[in-house]
């Protein structure tokens, strides 16, 4: 009753992103995690995460990503780690390095921790001390030192966005100079966070023009030193991207209320029931659960998708960003220049061009529970 | 550094990658962080056995007798080449 209408068979939940807390002593304001994450009570225990670890592994899970809000943050990840590792996961954390101690960094590497993703996870208030090189860059030189020093592979993320994308220069070399061997230069997408704050984060069309010519001159300076990725804005496209690499084809997010999901953002559609692992199981959840089962394959789309000679390719983009600008889940992502709703990407890139004082019209609003709760009981 | 060619070197999976039999997949993959490399047999077959103490003649002898097929040593040697570009393989 389920089954997606397409013949192509579904693949394991290769990918598991254990999003194990929404508690962050940091509040930037990008931030994926759903705007009203303060809702969140209850988080799962450490029986339940392992038998979810359990349960993926068995579904053909193979790589597995801790992260959330700051995964250092619970204090059982270093038994979360070392059961993912016995499994035969790879394993992956994802912080802000905020909570990573020697003595942390010793049991995570004794655990079986494969890599740490160390992020920049500069919210304005951070950001003149991060660019100044002060107290963020010495948190940073100090987890970038334990990383090399436990040999775990040195990948740094930094999102990028209107207010820093002028130092991407000095980002890089921050990075070079804290020995990355990997560098994601990741531009905010608008979602949860981003949205709330988009008219201070969508950088101008020139500001991009310039931060991507400054990285392919460094791409070209530092040669295989460092791998440098550049990610630029949705906005900025005229073709969506295959989101999450197709909607129920790879990733399987479980959030820390134990809700299963196709995309970090997707409990935000409206009229689709998510899964949680307290009541099924993952087998069940990735290839029997209307949620994971209701946008897979093209059987769903509408014009102009469903005629569309690249539906293969790009699956129509991304569910949340349609519904978020269109308020239609099934409809065109408005990325797309075919789409209806195109001309509301178009007004939103046109004002970016806008100086601050007519594109602005409140403050930038900070991820923090008091905001969260602010901004949820608006809805 | 060793001549692609070279029939004594020893090549080993770079640490930079774990080789690994995934049962659900039904192959050999190379894991990295945060990405996955699907193997076809061949490669996985060819991989397991860069172990870093084994020559490439020996990996070569090793297969065809696996497989009971002779003169594997060219597409062993244009595999390893690919393998040393991609950073898969040390030595």
């Amino acid at each position: 009753m389920n089954a997606p209408q397409t013949l192509t068979p579904i693949g394991p939940p290769l990918w598991l992103l254990a999003e194990i807390t929404y508690r962050c002593p940091l509040h930037c304001v990008f931030c994926y995690n759903p705007v009203d994450f303060a809702r969140t009570e209850t988080e799962l225990s450490t029986e339940d995460w392992l038998r979810v670890l359990r349960e993926a592994r068995a579904t053909g899970s193979v790589q597995c990503g801790f992260s959330g809000g700051e995964p250092m943050m619970r204090d059982d990840l270093e038994i979360l780690v070392a059961e993912a590792h016995r499994l035969g996961f790879y394993t992956n954390l994802l912080t802000s390095g905020v909570g990573l101690t020697d003595a942390r960094a010793a049991k995570l590497k004794e655990a079986g921790l494969d890599h740490i993703q160390l992020s920049f996870q500069d919210s304005t208030r951070e950001l003149n001390d991060f660019l100044s090189h002060t107290r963020t860059f010495e948190l940073k030189q100090r987890v970038a030192h334990l990383i090399k020093s436990n040999g775990w592979p040195m990948v740094l993320n930094c999102v990028i966005h209107r207010m820093n994308i002028d130092y991407i220069g000095q980002i890089i070399e921050m990075a070079v100079e804290l020995g990355a061997e990997y560098l994601e230069l990741a531009n905010s997408q608008y979602y949860s966070w981003a949205e709330v704050n988009r008219d201070h984060l969508l950088p101008s069309r020139e500001q991009l023009e310039n931060a991507e010519r400054i990285t392919n001159e460094y791409r070209a300076k530092l040669g295989d030193k460092i791998r440098i990725f550049f990610v630029v804005p949705d906005y900025y496209e005229t073709r969506p991207k295959k989101c999450m690499n197709g909607w129920g084809s790879v990733f399987l997010t479980v959030t820390p209320d134990g809700t299963a999901v196709p995309c970090h953002t997707a409990a935000m559609l409206p009229g689709l029931e998510f899964p949680n692992v307290r009541h099924m199981g993952i087998r069940e959840i990735w290839y029997e659960s209307e949620g994971f089962n209701r946008y897979r394959g093209t059987g769903w789309m509408k014009e102009p998708c469903q005629s569309c000679p690249e539906k293969e390719k790009d699956l129509g983009g991304c569910r949340c960003q349609a519904y978020m600008l269109s308020q239609d889940p099934n409809a065109a992502d408005p990325v797309c220049s075919k789409s209806p709703h195109h001309a509301v990407i178009e007004a939103a890139v046109a004002r970016a061009q806008l100086p601050d004082a007519e594109r602005l019209a409140h403050p930038l609003v900070f991820r923090d529970p008091k905001e969260s709760r602010r901004l949820s009981a608006v809805e | 550094m060793s001549e692609a060619g070279d029939l004594d070197v020893r090549p080993g999976v770079s640490r930079k990658f774990r080789l690994q039999w995934e049962e659900a997949q039904n192959s050999w993959v190379l894991l990295y962080p945060e990405g996955m490399v699907k193997l076809n047999q061949s490669a996985g077959e060819i991989l397991k056995r860069c172990d870093g103490q084994t020559p490439v003649s020996a990996i070569v002898a090793d297969l065809e007798t696996a497989f009971g097929q002779t003169g594997l040593t060219a597409d062993v040697q244009a595999f390893l080449a690919i393998a040393r570009q991609k950073l898969w393989i040390d030595g």
